[in-house]
C-alpha cells in the first residue's frame, strides 16, 4: 500500500496501560497512515477501546510512547488536537437537554473564531445528513433512542472535520442499513485522506470495510495485517477461545461463529 | 416535539428562526422587568415615592433634567441614602447568586447544584463570621469579602472533589455532600456564636437569615465590583460550558482544555458566591430557581442561560426584597427565610423531577 511509505500520523512504540498495577495494553508497536481504515478487533477486554483512548491522547501511556505528527502527545495543546481528530465514544452522555442540531454544532468548536467557521452551516447541514440523522435536527437529544444518539454524535464527529476520525464501537446501537451507511461513510472519509481508526466488534464488518485489521488479544497486539491475513479461522478462534469458521464471499472474509447446543443449568 | 419525517422544511426553518429570535426577546423582556421592578421597590416604603418621580430623581442626578422630581420634602434624600443602596444590593446579589447557581451546574452536569443547597454560602459565611469575631481588619473594609471568597473557594473545591467521580457527580452523592457541609459550617457558625460578644453574636445571626436590611452604599461599592468581574467571567466560560455537558472527555476531544475550565469556574462561583455572602448572609436556592426557569424557557444553552440568569436572578431578589419589606406591617423580615420558604418546595419537586427523568438515583 502507498501509504506505508509516508510518515505515519499515529504512532504508538512499545505502548503500555496499567491500572491499579494491572496491565491494561503491553507493548503495543503500531504506525497509522493517513488514508487507512484501521479496525481494531479483539475479545472483551482485550484493551480494543483502551488503545482507542491512548490514541486519541485521553490519557499518558504508562510505558512507551505514543506520537501524533511526529510529536508526543502531551505536546499537542487540546484545541490543536481536537482539529486534528475526533472521537465518538462507546456511551453518549449529555447533562442538558440540548436539541440534536446544537448538540452537531458543538463539533464545530474547534474552529470557533477560524477562517473556517465561515462554513459552520454548510457543515452542519451536511454532516447531519452523511449520518442521517437530518430529520432529528430539531429533536432533543436525550429524547432520542441509544441508536439515533449515536448516529447524531456520529454527525458531530463528521462536523469536527478532521483528518483523523476515531471511532468506538460504532455499529453495536444501529440497525443493518445504519449500520452500513455508518461504515461507508467511514470508508469515504479514509478515501479522502483521512485516518479513520474503529473499534468493531462484528468481525463480518471488519472484514468488508477495513483496509488493515488490528487483532488484540489480553492487552498485546497479536496480528496486524490486511482482512484476508488477520481474519483466519485457527487464530480467531484460539483467540477468541469459540471455535470460528470463515469463509470468502467475493473475496471478502465472513467470520461465522460454529454454533452448538449448551445444556440446561443442572438446578433446573 | 414528535418526530415528523416528511415534515415541511419551512416549518423546521419558521421554527429555528422563532428559537434564535427567543433569545434577545427573553433578555429584553428582563431587563425592562428588572428596572419595573427595581422603580417600584425604591419608591415603596414608610415614605412613597411614586416610580415616576423615582426616575426623575435618577435622571436628575444622572444630569438630564427630565421627569418630575419627589415631591415629598425627603423623597430625594430617601431615596438616595436608603432605597437605592438596598435594591442595588437585591440586584447585584440576586444577580451573583444566580449566575453562580448557573455555572455551578455547567461544571458539575448537574442541575441540583447551587451554593445554598452544597454548603459553599454557608462556607463563606463562616470564614466572614470570623472575620467578625477576632475583629480582623487585615485588608480593611474588604477584609469580610475577602475572607468569604476564601471560605468559598474552600468549600466549593472540597464539594467538587468529595462529590464527583469519573468525570460525573451523581444527584444523590452531591446532595448527601451538601448536607455534610452544610452541617459542618453551621457547626462553625455555632462555634463562633458561642465564642463571640453580644454585638458580634447578632452580627452573625443577621448572616444566617440573609437580610439586606441598612445596606449602604460602602458595602454596594466593593460588592459591585465583584459582581461584575464575576458575572462577566460566566459569560466568558459560556461555549466551553455548553461543550462540557458533552462530558470530560468528550468535551476535550472536541478542544477545551478541561482542568483549567474547572478551576477557573471554581473560582468564579466562589467569587459571586463571596459577592452575595460578605454582606447580605445566606440567601439560598436563588441559584437553583432562576437557571432551571431559564432552561425550561430558552433551553440549556449557556450563552443565553449565563446573561438570562443574571438578570432573572437580579429580578427576582429584588422583587423577594420588596416583599421582605411590606408582607408584614413595620417589619423588615430576613430574605434568606422567604427564599428558602419558596425555595426548599422547589427543590424537593426539582429532586423528585430528576430522579424520575435519570432513572432512580443514578
Amino acid at each position: 500500500m502507498s501509504a506505508a511509505r509516508t510518515r505515519p500520523v499515529l504512532e504508538a512504540r512499545g505502548a503500555g496501560v496499567e491500572r491499579g498495577g494491572v496491565p491494561i495494553l503491553s507493548g503495543v508497536d503500531l504506525d497509522l497512515h493517513a488514508g487507512e481504515l484501521v479496525a481494531l478487533v479483539g475479545p472483551n477486554g482485550a484493551g480494543k477501546s483502551t488503545l482507542l483512548g491512548l490514541l486519541a491522547g485521553d490519557f499518558a501511556p504508562t510505558t512507551g510512547q505514543v506520537r501524533l505528527d511526529g510529536q508526543p502527545m502531551a505536546d499537542h495543546r487540546p484545541r490543536d488536537l481536537a482539529r486534528r481528530r475526533a472521537v465518538l465514544m462507546q456511551h453518549q452522555a449529555l447533562a442538558f437537554g440540548f436539541h440534536v442540531r446544537d448538540v452537531v454544532a458543538m463539533g464545530r468548536a474547534p474552529w470557533h473564531r477560524t477562517e473556517r467557521a465561515a462554513a459552520d452551516r454548510t457543515v452542519i447541514a451536511s454532516a447531519m445528513e452523511r449520518a442521517d440523522v437530518d430529520h432529528l435536527a430539531d429533536r432533543l437529544f436525550p429524547t432520542l433512542s441509544g441508536g439515533e444518539q449515536s448516529r447524531a454524535s456520529f454527525a458531530r464527529v463528521l462536523a469536527q472535520e478532521t483528518p483523523i476520525v476515531m471511532l468506538d464501537e460504532p455499529t453495536a446501537a444501529l440497525d443493518i442499513r445504519h449500520q452500513e451507511a455508518l461504515l461507508q461513510v467511514a470508508r469515504a472519509e479514509a478515501r479522502c485522506g483521512a485516518l479513520v481508526v474503529v473499534v468493531l466488534h462484528d468481525l463480518s464488518l471488519a472484514g468488508a470495510y477495513a483496509d488493515r485489521v488490528c487483532l488484540l488479544s489480553d492487552g498485546r497486539l497479536r496480528a496486524d495485517g490486511s482482512p484476508t491475513e488477520v481474519l483466519r479461522g485457527p487464530l480467531l478462534s484460539e483467540v477468541y477461545q469459540h471455535p470460528v469458521r470463515v469463509i470468502d464471499h467475493d473475496g471478502t472474509p465472513v467470520v461465522l461463529p460454529v454454533r452448538g447446543g449448551v445444556g440446561c443449568a443442572p438446578s433446573y | 416535539m414528535t418526530a415528523v419525517p416528511a415534515a415541511p422544511a419551512s416549518r423546521g426553518l419558521a421554527a429555528g428562526r422563532l428559537r434564535a429570535a427567543r433569545g434577545p426577546l427573553l433578555l429584553i423582556g428582563l431587563l425592562l422587568a428588572l428596572v419595573a421592578a427595581l422603580l417600584v421597590s425604591a419608591g415603596t416604603g414608610q415614605l412613597a415615592v411614586p416610580p415616576a418621580e423615582v426616575l426623575g430623581s435618577v435622571l436628575h442626578r444622572l444630569g438630564l433634567d427630565a421627569g418630575p422630581l419627589p415631591s415629598h420634602p425627603q423623597g430625594d434624600a430617601t431615596l438616595w441614602s436608603v432605597r437605592f443602596p438596598r435594591v442595588a444590593m437585591a440586584a447585584l446579589a440576586g444577580a451573583a447568586l444566580a449566575t453562580a447557581g448557573a455555572v455551578m451546574q455547567g461544571v458539575f452536569g448537574n442541575p441540583l447544584a447551587e451554593p445554598g443547597v452544597v454548603g459553599v454560602s454557608s462556607g463563606a459565611a463562616v470564614a466572614a463570621g470570623a472575620v467578625i469575631v477576632f475583629d480582623a481588619t487585615a485588608l480593611g473594609s474588604w477584609t469580610v469579602a475577602a475572607a468569604a471568597f476564601a471560605g468559598g473557594l474552600v468549600t466549593t473545591l472540597l464539594v467538587y472533589l468529595l462529590s464527583r467521580d469519573g468525570g460525573r457527580t451523581e444527584v444523590v452523592t452531591l446532595v448527601l455532600t451538601g448536607i455534610a457541609l452544610n452541617a459542618m459550617t453551621s457547626a462553625g457558625l455555632s462555634f463562633l456564636l458561642f465564642l463571640g460578644d453580644q454585638q458580634a453574636r447578632e452580627e452573625i445571626v443577621f448572616w444566617t437569615l440573609g437580610s439586606l436590611n441598612g445596606t449602604r452604599w460602602s458595602a454596594v461599592a466593593i460588592v459591585a465590583p465583584l459582581a461584575v468581574v464575576g458575572v462577566a467571567a460566566a459569560v466568558a466560560l459560556a461555549r466551553p460550558l455548553d461543550l462540557l455537558s458533552l462530558g470530560d472527555r468528550a468535551a476535550r476531544h472536541v478542544g477545551v482544555d478541561v482542568e483549567r475550565l474547572r478551576l477557573v469556574a471554581i473560582v468564579v462561583v466562589a467569587l459571586l458566591t463571596a459577592a452575595a455572602v460578605s454582606f447580605c448572609g445566606i440567601i439560598a436556592f436563588v441559584g437553583l430557581v432562576v437557571p432551571h426557569l431559564v432552561r425550561m424557557v430558552a433551553g440549556p444553552g449557556h450563552r443565553l442561560l449565563i446573561p438570562a440568569s443574571a438578570l432573572g436572578g437580579a429580578l427576582l431578589l429584588v422583587c423577594a426584597d420588596l416583599w421582605a419589606r411590606t408582607a408584614v406591617q413595620n417589619a423588615d423580615l430576613p430574605i434568606g427565610l422567604l427564599t428558602s420558604l419558596v425555595g426548599g418546595p422547589f427543590f424537593f419537586w426539582l429532586i423528585r423531577r430528576s430522579r424520575r427523568t435519570a432513572g432512580g438515583w443514578a
